[in-house]
């Protein structure tokens, strides 16, 4: 099945999202749709899932126009979306989550589970995903609740299918494994859209390419015919700088140090077991590591958020395990947290408000008991334009901004005080191409001021990227430390830590 | 349904990055003061916030009448019903008066649960608050002798704040401390507070003497908020009451918006989390909000028995902490959106008791009006679909060249 869009064009007030935008999807052919957040890429695809109907412009199916007045006419005629968060019922299993909605049924109407079974074990076994049928969803790992997504579309016999930043919840290891379903599929004859903003996935994954910026087609063609630095200047509208450009550490005094430090959840389990590390004055260091392996907790142990079971926390020489959030934040603390939305911003503040957040109480800001808000707001002013954070006026509502610059705001709070020690978690995750730049050199800037700098990241890139040493966490240990400040650690050594290789070795 | 859930690509992200590059160009200079020029998205804002309570109001008053007309209440009396509601509420001089009264103990109740919304917490406990605060500075009122005034009727006001605000603090801690939900605490101690009301009543230290229904003794004159209009008839109950709640109205406004605390307060109720990455002590900050709504609602309790009621009797309260719920919510949580409500509640009791007098509608009309109005302001979506040419925008200037 081939789609055609042909000069769809969609407005939201004032805001025209989508273009006079033409793309080809072609059958056994994968489309890469690259673009920064708010480039209208979702917008389209809503357009194509039924979601939205565009002001103008046409959709044709295998040549025929068509109309589509809602999801359910889209997902009829075959086109399926693998959202970037899944609609998965955790306490259902996977073959009850694929039938969900279009359940098959035998006599008098009953459930046929059975044949149902049958029909999600032959998809799994064409194209090669590997996925139990009766094991609950919550007991499966992200990657492969991924994969119970796309049988979902498959079950529902689409030929086309639209994966909206799929990679982003993957280790590199099972990235891997999930374009080998991608290409089994392709191979097989669907027509894939593969939504995203990292360009090597594009350049590695994608048949072709379309580059939205502002709404608009701005290139394509065939990826191998660009660099990644074509794709990202023509994402971004200006050339784009990919090393971060760090000069070579000179790492001071320990700001950081953990001593053995076993921390242990409300459900009694053990999620950091005898953590030593440490982090020095003029130095990045990366955590690499799979979700989910003590990243989470080893930032709360540093940052005061949860108690620690044993061991201590130093910073600066001082013993801090005792400390509260509020007095590390005073001593020179600055945390990034890895969800900005959910625990870094309050949404329905506005930009001023979100950037005294967690300093209102001090003198820079406050007078006895008040709130000096003419002088919050100027310096909230004076931050949004020192780290390039795009609003209109810090009185609108933070949640109005784009992902880039709520993540710029956090981080110009944060790195805009005295600080000693960053704690950066997930520094850039869902942040376009030229945030991420932005946001890399604050963070090498503040190194290079002296300051003790610590990066928390599932994207191992990112990792590689800017810290001078790496610790790879497995299991809520730290199983391998690497080296990477003169010349680039080993990629692989450090992915056989991630996935648990030298699990014993440390233990 | 209509807007994607992840955080690219909804209209309202693109509009800001795409006005957003207005500090690009230009000096440092003017990209600040734009940064700090007032927004218009405000006005916008404001509109809706008066307009959809005014239209509330309206239809409320309508649907009101259309249940009359379905009762087969002449038409004649409905028209009349509606004027001594009018001129029972603002009629005359002792109708402003009344309505005020009335507005009194809703507003400053309203004003406590406003707050603690605002600090992500739901007090519906504001009528056994007031119930404790109304006992108690009926307590302190009698049973204290030989003070002047000026420091007797702060006593007595003062105590009914300080039990209001234990009770109401005997809810947070619970949260606090056990993960108890207030609205089910609150619930449970009013019950306690109404029983233990008739329970002490009859007590012998506060039971009025030579008397064996439950009543206290009589408030001491010194301890009785002084009426306001009684030079001009001495008839008139606005009492002293109304400053204490036009002062309440300003210093929460103080607290919530340009204080320390308030600003704890918001990002607890806002989101939680993030007051814990921020660094803020939620089991304290539940406690504090707390006992400060419960110290306003404890004081529209001492209010309400020194001002107006002279004494506590059983069920003094009235519901009023109740209402006081609903006026918080019409008034959106917001200090003066209160005052604004509770003066409306406070107008439609005082004509709604004129209302009953004159065409003989039962004063439970009002009631349902109130319901009506609050369940429009809690659904604004139905209000702008019923009368959308109030809401409707006019063409933007810039539209054609997004």
């Amino acid at each position: 099945m081939n789609i055609e869009l042909r000069g769809i064009s969609k407005r939201f007030g004032s805001v025209q999202a989508n273009r006079n935008i033409s793309l080809d999807i072609r059958a056994s052919e994968v489309l890469g749709l690259l673009g920064e957040n708010g480039a209208g890429k979702s917008t389209l695809m809503n357009v194509l899932s039924g979601l939205y109907q565009p002001d103008s412009g046409d959709i044709l199916i295998d040549g025929t126009p068509v109309r589509f007045d809602g999801p359910g006419d889209s997902i009829a005629a075959g086109i399926g979306m693998v959202h970037q968060h899944f609609m998965l019922v955790p306490v259902f299993s996977v073959v009850e989550n694929v039938i969900l909605g279009v359940e098959p049924t035998g006599s008098a109407d009953f459930l046929d589970l059975a044949a149902a079974r049958d029909q999600v074990q032959a998809i799994n076994a064409r194209y090669g995903m590997d996925v139990p049928s009766d094991v609950l969803i919550e007991d499966l790992p992200v990657g492969i609740q991924q994969r119970v997504e796309i049988l979902k579309v498959l079950f529902r016999s689409a030929d086309v299918l639209i994966l909206d930043e799929p990679t982003a919840v993957l280790t590199p290891q099972e990235v891997e494994a999930f374009f080998g379903i991608v290409r089994a599929l392709r191979d097989a004859g669907k027509a894939i859209v593969f939504i995203t903003h990292k360009l090597h996935e594009i350049i590695e994954i994608a048949d072709k390419v379309s580059v939205l910026r502002q709404g608009e087609i701005v290139g394509g063609g065939v990826p191998s015919e660009f660099s990644e630095a074509d794709l990202a200047e023509m994402m971004v509208g200006r050339p784009v700088s990919f090393s971060v450009g760090r000069g070579t550490a000179t790492p001071g005094e320990d700001v950081l140090d953990l001593r053995d430090v076993t921390l242990v959840d409300a459900s009694l389990e053990v999620r950091l077991h005898q953590i030593a590390m440490s982090v020095r004055a003029g130095e990045i260091v990366g955590i690499a590591g799979v979700q989910g392996n003590g990243q989470t907790e080893l930032v709360e142990a540093i940052t005061g958020l949860a108690p620690v079971a044993s061991g201590q926390v130093m910073f600066a020489g001082t013993d801090i395990t005792a400390s509260s959030v509020r007095q590390r934040h005073c001593m020179g603390i600055a945390h990034i947290p890895e969800d900005r939305q959910k625990s870094g911003m309050v949404s329905a503040f506005t930009v001023a408000e979100n950037m005294v957040l967690n300093s209102y109480y001090d003198d820079s800001v406050a007078r006895g008991v008040q709130i000096d808000w003419h002088r919050a707001e100027e310096q909230a002013a004076a931050a949004c334009l020192k780290f390039d954070v795009r609003t209109p006026s810090v009185f609108l509502d933070a949640g109005g901004l784009s992902g880039g610059n709520q993540q710029k705001m956090v981080v110009a709070r944060e790195l805009e005080r005295g600080v000693r020690l960053v704690v950066a978690s997930q520094p850039t995750r869902g942040v376009d191409v030229g945030s991420i730049e932005f946001i890399h050199k604050q963070l090498v800037a503040c190194r290079d001021a002296g300051n003790a700098v610590l990066i928390i990241s599932s994207e191992l890139d990112e990792i590689l990227d800017l810290s001078d040493r790496i610790y790879v966490m497995y299991e809520g240990q730290i199983t391998a430390e690497f080296d990477n400040s003169s010349s680039q650690a080993d990629r692989g050594a450090i992915g056989l830590a991630m996935a648990g290789a030298n699990r014993t070795a440390a233990a | 349904m209509t807007r994607s859930s992840d955080t690219h690509g909804s209209p309202r992200n693109d509009g800001n990055q795409h006005n957003g590059s207005s500090h690009d160009g230009g000096n440092a200079v003017d990209s600040l003061r734009a940064l700090l020029a007032p927004t218009i998205d405000t006005r916008g804002n404001l509109r809706e916030i008066i307009l959809i309570p005014l239209a509330a109001v309206f239809m409320a008053l309508l649907i009101g009448a259309l249940i009359m007309m379905a009762t087969s209440v002449e038409p004649h009396i409905i028209l009349r019903s509606f004027v001594a509601m009018a001129d029972g509420s603002v009629g005359s001089l002792n109708a402003i008066s009344e309505t005020l009264t009335a507005s009194i103990p809703l507003v400053l109740a309203g004003l406590g649960i406003g707050l603690a919304f605002r600090a992500g917490l739901f007090n519906i406990g504001a009528e056994g608050q007031m119930v404790v605060g109304g006992l108690m500075a009926a307590v302190v009122s009698f049973s204290v002798t030989g003070l002047p005034m000026a420091l007797h009727l702060p006593l007595v006001l003062v105590s009914g704040l300080l039990v209001g605000g234990l009770y109401a603090a005997i809810a947070g801690f619970l949260r606090a401390a056990t993960g108890a939900h207030e609205v089910i605490s609150t619930i449970m101690l009013n019950l306690i507070s109404i029983r233990l009301l008739d329970y002490l009543l009859r007590q012998p230290f506060i039971q009025k003497e030579g008397r064996s229904d439950p009543i206290s003794k009589a408030v001491l004159e010194t301890a009785e908020l002084p009426r306001l209009l009684s030079f001009i008839d001495p008839n008139l109950r606005l009492h002293f009451g109304l400053f204490l709640m036009l002062g309440a109205v300003i210093l929460i406004y103080w607290l919530l918006y340009r204080s320390k605390l308030g600003f704890a307060f918001r990002i607890s109720g806002e989101n939680p989390d993030a007051a814990r990455y921020a660094g803020i002590r939620a089991g304290l900050t539940i406690v504090i909000a707390m006992a400060i709504a419960g110290g306003l609602a404890g004081l529209a309790g001492a209010a309400q028995v020194t001002g107006v009621l002279g004494r506590a009797t059983p069920g003094f309260t009235a519901g009023i902490g109740f209402d006081a719920i609903a006026v918080a919510l019409l008034g959106r949580s917001h200090p003066v959106g209160i005052l604004l409500a509770g003066v409306l509640f406070g107008a439609l009791e005082a004509g709604g008791r004129q209302m009953q007098v004159d065409a003989g509608v039962s004063i439970d009309m009002i009631s349902i009006i109130q319901a009506l109005i609050i369940i429009f302001v809690a659904a604004p979506l139905l209000v702008k679909r019923i009368m959308p040419f109030l809401f409707a925008d006019r063409p933007k200037e810039d539209a054609d060249h997004g």
